[in-house]
């Protein structure tokens, strides 16, 4: 074996860059690599928002130029006797959600931090309906809402001795019947939320509960939920911020229906925009989208002084 | 756009070095998770009562969510391949009178659920991409490079989270109707429908904490070794970053193939449009069995990502990623 002197080191071509002035080097990165960000939110985000602003004070149809109307749109919106219908339905799509809806997830988190063995097929049991696309999901329970005896959830009603319940086909029955699926599609995601902060809560805490003499429900009470008060809240506003803008189960399941029972505040601005006989009214569905959004701000400042509050 | 926001995958920030990063299939002890007792201790549990309403609660805990969560799946994936009269009749019958395969491939043919589902991918895919790109170049920006004015531009990306994409439905659709600058029109344009999902603040604060927490050092010595931003860029920091770019890839991905009211309103073409936005004109004019066939089918491929992903979605959950 001969031995051969060690092969001199490949000198590094320089690259392009290198080559560039020092000053110019030094600009060129934080340039490229900023362009991506800028021309997106740029784009889709930041002009969109400024665009808003224009466009609720303006009389837009595509056709003929832009025009000023002052705050007419909003003066339009608020005269439409469908908003009051619209806000009134939202509400009530929060309330039902926060009856049924909130408490959910927080009692199967509650027992699922404490089981032992499997707790995994618990957690992707409970994650599973999250992941089922929506619109798959709505058009899945359109069909158990059916409000005939032989109906999926009417036949289950039967084996007990009750129903038929009309469902979507009733003004009364409609709203509960979006929220239960609603629920079915979102307490899987505040599940993990919750069991997140469960896991972590401190061992010593129960220990010294028990030495008080706590029993099992003393120490959830006065341990547990105490200690996940602020995930609480937290989960509390996401989920007024998301029932806010309900849009998908209203439009699928009842597109408003029925005699309006369902419209709600987002689907008045769609209806607004894309379903106007007359034409696309953008300057009232902006209007109407910007005092959403108002109100929403308020609930997400809310929202990111607590979280920064607890991530301190 | 579902009631309760997705849940915010808190990554885990990196490891301190590169050879501790957690390797996919090391499994912590229950006692490094803090398991060691849960709400119950290990003295009440051997209590017979306790016991016995503990198996009970828990054990109805898991029928409960196999009837609830899993059934509305179960009952779909057999009624896909029964024979409409028979679901109409009898919906909850557990075994079908004869089964009707046939069903699939109707669905997958003849109503053309595979153009709808290849839309959906090549929207998926281009919503990854954008996202990935974004959210890694600002992020790297807004975190390692920090050229001047990078606070204030962090600020407004993070104020348009204040915003709710919904709300932007409007000015959002005519800015795509008519690009600024180019006066192009992106409306029954795949781009249009994925490029705006790129604008997502929560992955670009996302990356730029991952990124804040990577080891200065490395960079540092990278920077004495002559690196250049774009060599420090590709063989420095992505290399680290993996376990942050997999969390935003697959919440991109599933995102992308749920979404809805977006798709519905920039792809007005029925041959453009995903699933989800073709799926409810087709209930109308297709026949049960063929259309829950065409449920089932459009939900399989989610269903497999989570079960393939499944750690990145529950981890938070089940090791407890919000410290106190």
């Amino acid at each position: 074996m001969t031995v051969t002197a060690p092969a001199p080191r490949p000198t590094r071509r320089r690259s392009l860059v290198d080559r560039l002035p020092r000053r110019l080097r030094n600009a060129v990165g934080p340039v490229v690599f900023l362009i991506p960000m800028l021309v997106v939110f740029g784009l889709f985000s930041w002009w969109p928002i400024v665009r808003s602003f224009i466009m609720s004070v303006q009389q837009t149809n595509l056709v003929t130029p832009a025009e000023f109307v002052g705050l007419d749109n909003f003066r339009a919106v608020l005269e439409d006797p469908l908003l009051g219908t619209a806000v009134q339905n939202t509400l009530w799509f929060a309330v039902l959600a926060l009856v049924i809806g909130y408490p959910v997830p927080l009692a199967l988190a509650v027992i699922m931090s404490d089981v032992r063995r499997a707790r995994g097929l618990y957690a992707l049991l409970a994650y599973l309906p999250v992941v089922i696309p929506p619109a798959v999901a709505v058009l899945l329970w359109k069909f158990f809402y059916d409000a005939e005896p032989t109906g999926v959830f009417n036949t289950i009603l039967g084996w007990v001795g009750l129903g038929p319940v009309p469902w979507l086909e009733d003004p009364s029955w409609a709203m509960p019947a979006l929220v239960m699926e609603a629920t079915w599609a979102a307490a899987g995601g505040t599940v993990i939320i919750y069991l997140a902060a469960l896991v972590t809560v401190r061992p010593e805490l129960y220990d010294a509960a028990e030495v008080d003499g706590a029993g099992i429900w003393a120490k959830v009470w006065h341990v547990t939920l105490p200690q996940v008060r602020g995930i609480m809240l937290i989960t509390l506003i996401l989920q007024i911020i998301g029932t806010a803008q309900v849009f998908l189960e209203p439009y699928l399941f009842t597109d408003g229906g029925p005699d309006n029972a369902t419209l709600t505040v987002l689907l008045l601005v769609y209806k607004y925009a894309f379903q106007n006989t007359t034409g696309g009214d953008y300057g009232k569905a902006t209007a109407l989208s910007l005092m959403l959004a108002a109100a929403l701000a308020v609930l997400s400042l809310i929202y990111f002084r607590v979280t920064r509050r607890w991530s301190d | 756009m579902s009631t309760i926001t997705q849940p915010t995958p808190d990554v885990q920030p990196v490891p301190a070095t590169p050879a501790e990063m957690p390797t996919p299939g090391r499994r912590r002890s229950r006692a490094d998770r803090g398991e060691s007792r849960g709400i119950t201790s290990v003295f009440e549990r051997r209590r017979p009562t306790t016991r016995l309403l503990r198996t009970l609660v828990n054990g109805g805990l898991l029928v409960l969510l196999v009837v609830v969560a899993l059934g509305p799946i179960l009952w779909l994936a057999k009624s896909a391949v029964t024979p409409t009269q028979d679901t109409l009749r009898n919906p909850m019958g557990l075994w079908p009178n004869g089964l009707d395969w046939e069903n699939l491939r109707t669905a997958w043919v003849d109503i053309d659920l595979k153009l709808y589902f290849w839309n959906t991918v090549v929207i998926a895919a281009g919503s990854w991409a954008t996202q990935m790109v974004v959210a890694v170049t600002g992020g790297y920006t807004l975190s390692i490079l920090r050229p001047w004015g990078s606070n204030v531009l962090y600020a407004l990306v993070l104020a348009t989270m204040f915003v709710p994409t919904v709300v932007l439905l409007v000015p959002l659709y005519l800015t795509v109707l008519d690009m600024p600058f180019t006066h192009t029109n992106l409306v029954n344009s795949f781009w249009g429908a994925f490029l705006p999902a790129g604008a997502s603040a929560f992955n670009v604060a996302l990356v730029k904490r991952f990124f804040d927490n990577l080891p200065r050092e490395i960079i540092d010595a990278a920077r004495v070794d002559g690196c250049n931003d774009f060599r420090l860029f590709w063989s420095i920091v992505l290399p680290m970053s993996r376990p942050i770019l997999g969390v935003v890839s697959v919440f991109a991905v599933l995102a992308a193939w749920k979404d809805f009211i977006w798709p519905l309103v920039v792809l007005p073409d029925p041959a453009k449009q995903p699933l989800s936005v073709r799926l409810p004109r087709l209930a109308n004019v297709t026949e049960l069995d063929v259309m829950l066939a065409a449920l089932l089918i459009s939900c399989t491929l989610p269903i497999a990502f989570f079960l393939v992903f499944q750690r990145l979605f529950l981890r938070g959950g089940l090791e407890g990623a919000v410290k106190g």
